[in-house]
């Protein structure tokens, strides 16, 4: 399609002309605009009687096996022990009552030992910043439709 | 003015509209946070992972590579570097070793204020003598600490630690935690340096704790 056509379509659909130039914006907003976050902080808690529900060979699901965070959003991981033991987690014990707040800086995958988890594990993927772009309409997107 | 022109009049102010809220979404590219709350501050400052509230470091009394008791109310004052490993480490352990060498050299005139203990999880092999002179080849400041077993399990208990002998014969492994314990001048255990981090992570955070450990 030539450029004078296209000038004559919009001049024949100035509606359509203007939703399409909108969207281009849109998108354009939605690649190039700066993504925030509320809170740097993707927190989670071990709830009371985690241990004894356990000890009773109850499954206890208390957050997710592997935590996505992103980097320069939401990139710190605090856990919250609010059992009545103390829990490993990783690097550390976390005694009740305690919280243990860990930032990210590197993009990567890590693993940690935790026994607030059924087979002792708990993995974190941290992804790298989304770039301008391709990268931050992806975010958008995931955050949009709830699977960020 | 013709009617016809109204159509693109609406379009180009509507088009002008959104290249102006496009302008001022980059404009305001990554703005400065608002100044956190002091008592977020304090904790966020931290490259470390943070333990709130700080509770009193588990003591424990160990044999020292220098002849001496080692014991954590015996470097009260300072920030002691807590880690645990053994001689015969092919990685993680000269690595970490070599980092906090390097971060209290980074420390200038308050080096003398971060004291690093290292603690075996292999007294089999790491004798008091052994391990002074293991350890003087990263920084003749550092401590080792030895004992029985069982003395030695107990104080890995008390920080979460695990140490795993893996192999069989006089070649064999620990794999065990790797991370550092970061303990302020008034023997809080504030913060769990995690295995990786550079010299200026522990040079930053040994300064913070130096600031505010006797206020913790």
């Amino acid at each position: 399609m030539s450029l004078s056509s296209a000038k004559s379509r919009a001049r024949r659909h100035p509606l359509a002309a203007a939703l399409l130039a909108a969207a281009l914006v849109g998108l354009g907003w939605a690649g190039l605009a700066p993504v925030r976050a509320a809170s740097h902080e993707a927190t989670y808690e071990i709830p009371r009687g985690t241990f004894a529900h356990r000890m009773h060979g109850e499954h206890v699901d208390i957050f997710p096996q592997t935590i996505r965070l992103t980097l320069g959003l939401n990139d710190v991981l605090v856990l919250r022990n609010g059992d009545s033991v103390p829990h490993l987690f990783g690097p550390t014990i976390i005694m009740p009552g305690q919280s243990f707040r860990l930032p990210f800086e590197t993009a990567s995958t890590y693993s940690f030992e935790c026994t607030a988890h059924p087979n002792g594990g708990l993995h974190v993927i941290v992804d790298p910043a989304p770039a301008p772009g391709w990268g931050r309409l992806q975010w958008r997107w995931r955050e949009l439709t709830g699977a960020a | 003015m013709t009617a016809r022109w109204y159509p693109r009049l609406a379009i180009a102010a509507f088009l002008l509209l959104a290249l102006a809220y496009l302008a001022v979404a980059l404009v305001r590219f990554e703005p400065a946070p608002p100044p956190a709350p002091v008592a977020a501050s304090r904790t966020e400052a931290l490259k470390a992972g943070v333990l709130t509230p700080a509770y009193a470091a588990p003591e424990f009394s160990l044999h020292g590579s220098d002849g001496s008791e080692v014991t954590l109310a015996r470097y009260r004052g300072k920030v002691v570097l807590l880690t645990f490993g053994f001689t015969h480490c092919a990685a993680v352990c000269p690595t970490t070793l070599a980092t906090l060498a390097q971060a209290r050299n980074g420390l200038g005139a308050a080096s003398d204020k971060a004291q690093v203990i290292y603690v075996t999880v292999d007294p089999e092999r790491d004798s008091a003598e052994h391990m002074r002179t293991y350890l003087a080849a990263f920084d003749p400041a550092f401590i080792g600490a030895t004992d029985a077993p069982q003395a030695l399990a107990a104080v890995r208990e008390k920080y979460g630690v695990t140490a795993v002998r893996e192999g069989t014969g006089p070649d064999y492994a620990m794999a065990h935690t790797s991370s550092i314990f970061l303990i302020d001048p008034a023997g809080k255990l504030r913060a769990v340096m995690p295995f990786g981090h550079s010299p200026a992570d522990f040079v930053h955070d040994v300064e913070f704790l130096l600031a505010t450990g006797r206020q913790a």
